[in-house]
């Protein structure tokens, strides 16, 4: 069953929690994963590898460059969720 | 600045050890001869020869938050408690370029470890196997590196003028505070944050180690397994931890009114050139590091009065070295109280000459040998070659200038003696 926009954002900012530790309700759509989230690019590697189990979702190396805020990646796994 | 001979000093100290997560707690347990070594209770424990350890009295997982400890290996922990505490301890409380006092360009970080992030390569191993490609942490290789730990403790502190990982197994950590005591006399810096690391307590470096039978398999008494000295002692026990010391031009340390614990004279290195593991029975490669020390340095054996070990509490390589004290230092071994503080902290591999540089620094600081402990039957060639502190602690002389002496020893033949003397 596909995830909601709201089910997807809770699941980044878990992610975002146990990987950099950052509170949860800090991640929010027009947060940028390096500038607002402490997510270097190393660890944007693993909040990639996270996001693509959790709503079992592939997302490319090169895509992942797109991805400049939880909005981006929210979007990108609304649209390619399986 | 220029200056080639420049003397040094240390200015800080800091330890997380088996007995305690700091250099004040971890010198009280040596001190009151108490032993951090207890039975492992891992799952994994229960198929091995070696059911035995030292491990960290405090868990990293304990003073790092969890996003920085994540993309640490554990040997990296270590250091950077230690270290942190060491550069506290000098009376810093920031990176460099944010402390009027040093200078980053004159600011080093030298940390070894023996194994490095040995623990890191094999649990990201055991993901690619279970989990596949994908799963296998982009944090594996900073987290691996023999350099991890220098490279981490360099960034806490700032430090530009150079980051070095020297490797020579368990002398590692002691290879290190030399290379750093050689950095600040010749004049690539002005002050330098040293020592060694390892954590190393995982299945295969323990059955690797058992199957060598250089381990002790005294699984039924954990405490009194690390017998260095005595005629029943059966092998190392495993520990795992860090020390580190900030040294420091003399010079340097006294334009800023720093504590000196006590002057780093230097330090006499030689390699055995007799086999890969097995100690040269009768210590003529420790002889030869004790002699370039004294060529090197202006101590004075009349003034070494107490000698940090290296005894592991193998058969062979705990006489060597005493034989080697007596060969060197003649009848001036009389008034070296031989303390070897493995025998309550197990054998920290790399991290050894740090955490044993603290107590050796600490025992001078407070004029206190610590005692070997475990010793029931002392081996009678011990016995004939040294004044070795057993069961309690032993004061120094309270008077006068005294010095003391840290050796380490690694697979490879690798020897390492660092001096040190009050100020």
């Amino acid at each position: 069953m596909a995830a909601t926009q709201e089910e997807i954002v809770a699941g980044l900012a878990e992610i975002v929690n146990e990987i950099a530790g950052i509170p949860v309700e800090d991640v929010q759509l027009d947060k940028s994963f390096t500038d607002d989230l402490d997510v270097d690019s190393l660890s944007m590697v693993e909040v990639v590898v996270a996001a693509e189990e959790r709503f079992d979702v592939k997302i490319p190396d090169d895509d992942v460059k797109n991805l400049k805020t939880v909005g981006d990646a929210t979007e990108y796994i609304l649209k390619h969720q399986a | 600045m220029s200056s080639t001979n420049r003397t040094v000093v240390v200015t800080g100290i800091g330890a997380t050890t088996p007995l305690g997560g700091d250099a004040a707690t971890t010198w009280e347990g040596l001190v009151s001869g108490r032993s951090g070594v207890r039975p492992l209770t891992q799952d994994w424990a229960a198929e091995q020869a070696v059911r035995i350890a030292a491990q960290a009295a405090v868990d990293p997982s304990e003073v790092i938050p969890r996003p920085q400890a994540r993309r640490l290996d554990r040997s990296a922990q270590f250091a950077l408690i230690a270290a942190k505490e060491a550069w506290a301890d000098a009376g810093f409380e920031e990176k460099a370029a944010d402390n009027g006092d040093v200078d980053p360009a004159r600011l080093g970080a030298v940390i070894a470890s023996g194994i490095g992030g040995v623990t890191t390569l094999l649990d990201q191993y055991d993901v690619l196997k279970e989990k596949g490609v994908r799963r296998v942490s982009p944090h594996t290789v900073p987290m691996l590196m023999p350099n991890g730990p220098s490279a981490n403790v360099g960034l806490y502190v700032g430090a530009r003028a150079g980051v070095h990982t020297p490797v020579s197994a368990c002398a590692s950590g002691a290879e290190a505070i030399g290379y750093a005591v050689e950095m600040i006399r010749t004049g690539r810096a002005d002050i330098v944050v040293a020592g060694g690391t390892e954590a190393a307590i995982h299945p295969l470096p323990i059955a690797a180690f058992g199957n060598m039978m250089a381990m002790s398999k005294n699984n039924e008494d954990p405490e009194g397994a690390s017998r260095p000295y005595d005629t029943a002692r059966d092998g190392f026990v495993l520990g795992e931890g860090a020390g580190v010391i900030v040294l420091e031009s003399a010079e340097h340390a006294a334009k800023r009114g720093a504590r000196v614990y006590a002057e780093a004279v230097g330090q006499g290195i030689s390699a055995d050139g007799h086999d890969i593991v097995q100690p040269e029975p009768e210590g003529r490669g420790i002889s030869d590091a004790l002699k370039n020390l004294l060529a090197a340095t202006d101590l004075d054996p009349a003034e070494i009065v107490h000698v940090n070990a290296h005894a592991t509490s193998t058969p062979a390589g705990d006489v060597a070295e005493l034989k080697a004290l007596r060969n060197v230092f003649g009848d001036d071994t009389d008034h070296i109280a031989v303390s070897a503080t493995k025998s309550m902290t197990g054998h920290l591999l790399g991290g050894a000459g740090g955490v044993e540089s603290v107590a050796t620094i600490l025992a001078l600081y407070h004029r206190i040998a610590p005692p070997t402990i475990n010793i029931e039957n002392i081996d009678p060639e011990a016995e004939a070659n040294a004044d070795v502190v057993r069961g309690e602690a032993r004061k120094l002389p309270v008077e006068g200038r005294i010095a003391a002496l840290n050796d380490s020893f690694g697979f490879g033949g690798h020897n390492v003696v660092l001096a040190f003397r009050t100020v």
